[in-house]
């Protein structure tokens, strides 16, 4: 528990210079990698990606199965520590600061990072207890006003109105894109600076999953936000900038998405998006 | 089951019927096997009750059910609430007080013991250990729970006792200890229990899904926040069904604790202080000569059916516990 304290000045030391300095540029970078390599034993699943994700954009990655795009949503905030034979090389930057360096604390990382899964993830607990959970492991409930710091989540996640009856409720008795947003509420309510979403809709049928998509839209107001897809519509809607891993983990095509959809540099790309292949 | 014969095209008579009737057969084999334990079982629950009958009341069940005059010759007053036990005395004294306390104390001692180190052990094991040091560490706890129950008794009386508490009870508290004590019987029964709590709740633990752990990771838990608000809360049921379990084992538990906290029936807190559990006072009595009639004979019978209660109710908790693990995971 000793990351409570001091998490603030591992991570935001790199903060303060990088908005001071580069404010006056268009797209902020908030995570980079650059040459970063995945492997899970001897099997390469990320080859050399380099990367910038802007800050408070949507930033959709696709491609198809097992191309890496969820081992790369993991390398960001360092979750793929939980997997044992998982080993990282290269650089991957979270405001100039190298999250892989070794005076990260992998906890306090997760802090500024938030994650949706693909899954609806709730705890065997309350909703009020669920989305309170971040601030209480992080230890904000003495600074905040949990019922109100609840409350700003249930709304930010689109919820509330759905919840706030039955605050007592198990987090479980809510339907799939209830759970989902729950999560969502989750993951905003500590208010990370990033929010990674790894194929968030994927389980939920078409009308949570536009709900989703609403959401996601006016996350970008105060987060950024990264998410994988499947869903090439879902991606051309909601996302400013687009990547395309393809098989083997290479990131093939990084662009705004409109021209990733409409005119993509890259051959397979306009072959992936058209269909021709994956 | 289907053993019906519709007449169908081709599918009747001849071969079909040699295959029913050996479905049949298979059966009613693994039906008779599988009847063995119950019958079993309501036999002892018979045996116990019939003797037990005989001890309180001077004859048998089937004997009250043709008419034999009934006579209490033990009270359930005296048996439940009177503090002195020696049925074989000459002077009789039939309050079973002393050896329920006796194993009640065990009991209690060993749950403090066993309880706390086994939960420990199965958070480390579910959440901290790396795989390598789990592959060595399970099977280790699983030799623990593998050795025989008089081989803990004789740790007990040769090790724990004389090393350990004998010096303590005299440099500390000036206490000259005997042969047995009632905490070398609650540390040597605790200890026998930690593999079935420590195993248990860790099967539990293992069966929380990751998406709940990695949820829990994601918003900056440590590890010690995942184990004890995630997994420990996920899981509660089943590791409450480790303790109900290694209780109900407590109080059954016979050769170890006969052993090591001796045969001297008192209710005492001085835990340096011999006392006979129910089970000690049940085989004190086996390795004698009790003749069948006699009324040692039949109190064997009585302190064994309370036992039995005593653990069909621990058994029947579990059970509960269970189902409602069972519902968590839907």
């Amino acid at each position: 528990m000793a990351t409570n304290t001091n998490d603030d000045t591992i991570i935001t030391t790199g903060v303060q210079q990088i908005n001071t300095n580069e404010r006056n540029r268009p797209d902020e970078t908030v995570v980079e990698a650059s040459d970063l390599d995945v492997y899970y034993g001897h099997d390469r699943a990320i080859d050399d990606v380099s990367i910038e994700i802007p800050e408070k954009k949507v930033t959709a990655i696709i491609g198809p199965s097992g191309c890496g795009k969820s081992t790369f949503l993991r390398c960001i905030n360092r979750m793929n520590d939980q997997i044992d034979v998982a080993r990282v090389e290269g650089d991957l930057y979270f405001h100039g600061k190298n999250v892989y360096d070794d005076d990260v604390d992998p906890v306090a990382l997760r802090r500024k990072i938030g994650m949706v899964f693909q899954k609806p993830n709730p705890f065997p607990k309350s909703i009020y207890d669920n989305v309170a959970y971040g601030l209480r492991v992080q230890g904000k409930d003495d600074e905040v006003d949990l019922d109100e710091a609840v409350e700003r989540a249930l709304r930010g996640a689109a919820l509330w109105d759905e919840v706030n009856a039955k605050l007592d409720a198990s987090g479980l008795d809510l339907s799939g894109g209830q759970q989902q947003r729950l999560c969502i509420a989750r993951a905003i309510a500590p208010d990370p600076e990033v929010i990674l979403m790894d194929e968030p809709a994927s389980a939920l049928d078409p009308i949570a999953t536009s709900k989703i998509e609403d959401l996601i839209a006016d996350l970008t107001q105060d987060y950024t936000v990264v998410i994988v897809t499947h869903n090439m519509q879902q991606a051309a809607r909601l996302s400013d900038k687009t990547a395309v891993f393809l098989t083997g983990g290479e990131l093939v095509e990084f662009d705004d998405t409109t021209k990733i959809f409409e005119n993509p540099n890259d051959q397979r790309v306009e072959d992936y998006i058209t269909g021709k292949f994956g | 089951m289907r053993t019906e014969t519709d007449s169908g095209p081709g599918i009747t008579g001849g071969v079909a019927r040699d295959d029913i009737e050996s479905n049949r057969r298979i059966r009613r084999v693994l039906f008779g096997c599988a009847s063995i334990t119950v019958l079993t079982t309501l036999a002892i629950f018979f045996v116990l009750f019939d003797n037990a009958a005989s001890y309180f009341f001077g004859a048998r069940i089937t004997e009250i059910l043709t008419g034999a005059s009934v006579e209490q010759l033990v009270t359930f007053t005296e048996f439940f609430t009177g503090t002195r036990w020696a049925p074989t005395h000459a002077t009789p004294a039939h309050g079973a007080l002393p050896i329920i306390f006796g194993t009640l104390a065990i009991t209690v001692g060993a749950a403090f013991v066993s309880i706390p180190i086994g939960t420990a052990t199965a958070i480390y094991l579910s959440e901290y250990a790396s795989p390598e040091v789990r592959a060595k560490l399970k099977p280790t706890l699983e030799i623990l729970a593998g050795i025989p129950t008089i081989v803990y008794g004789y740790f007990a009386i040769a090790f724990i006792n004389p090393v350990i508490l004998g010096p303590i009870a005299s440099r500390l508290f000036g206490i000259n200890i005997g042969r047995y004590s009632m905490l070398s019987g609650m540390l040597v029964v605790g200890i026998m229990t930690i593999p079935m709590v420590s195993s248990i709740s860790e099967d539990a633990m293992s069966a929380v899904p990751d998406e709940l752990r990695n949820g829990a990771y994601a918003l900056g838990a440590t590890k010690y926040d995942v184990s004890t608000r995630i997994v420990l809360p996920a899981s509660i049921s089943g590791v409450f069904a480790s303790y109900i379990l290694a209780v109900s084992r407590a109080i059954g538990e016979t050769m170890a604790v006969t052993l090591a906290a001796g045969f001297n029936a008192n209710i005492t807190a001085n835990p340096f202080d011999e006392v006979m559990t129910m089970t000690a006072y049940m085989v004190s009595q086996a390795r004698g000569t009790s003749a069948v009639g006699t009324v040692e004979y039949q109190s064997l019978f009585a302190v064994g059916l309370l036992l039995f209660l005593m653990t069909l109710s621990m058994n029947l908790l579990n059970d509960r516990f269970k189902r409602r693990f069972q519902e968590e995971y839907r």
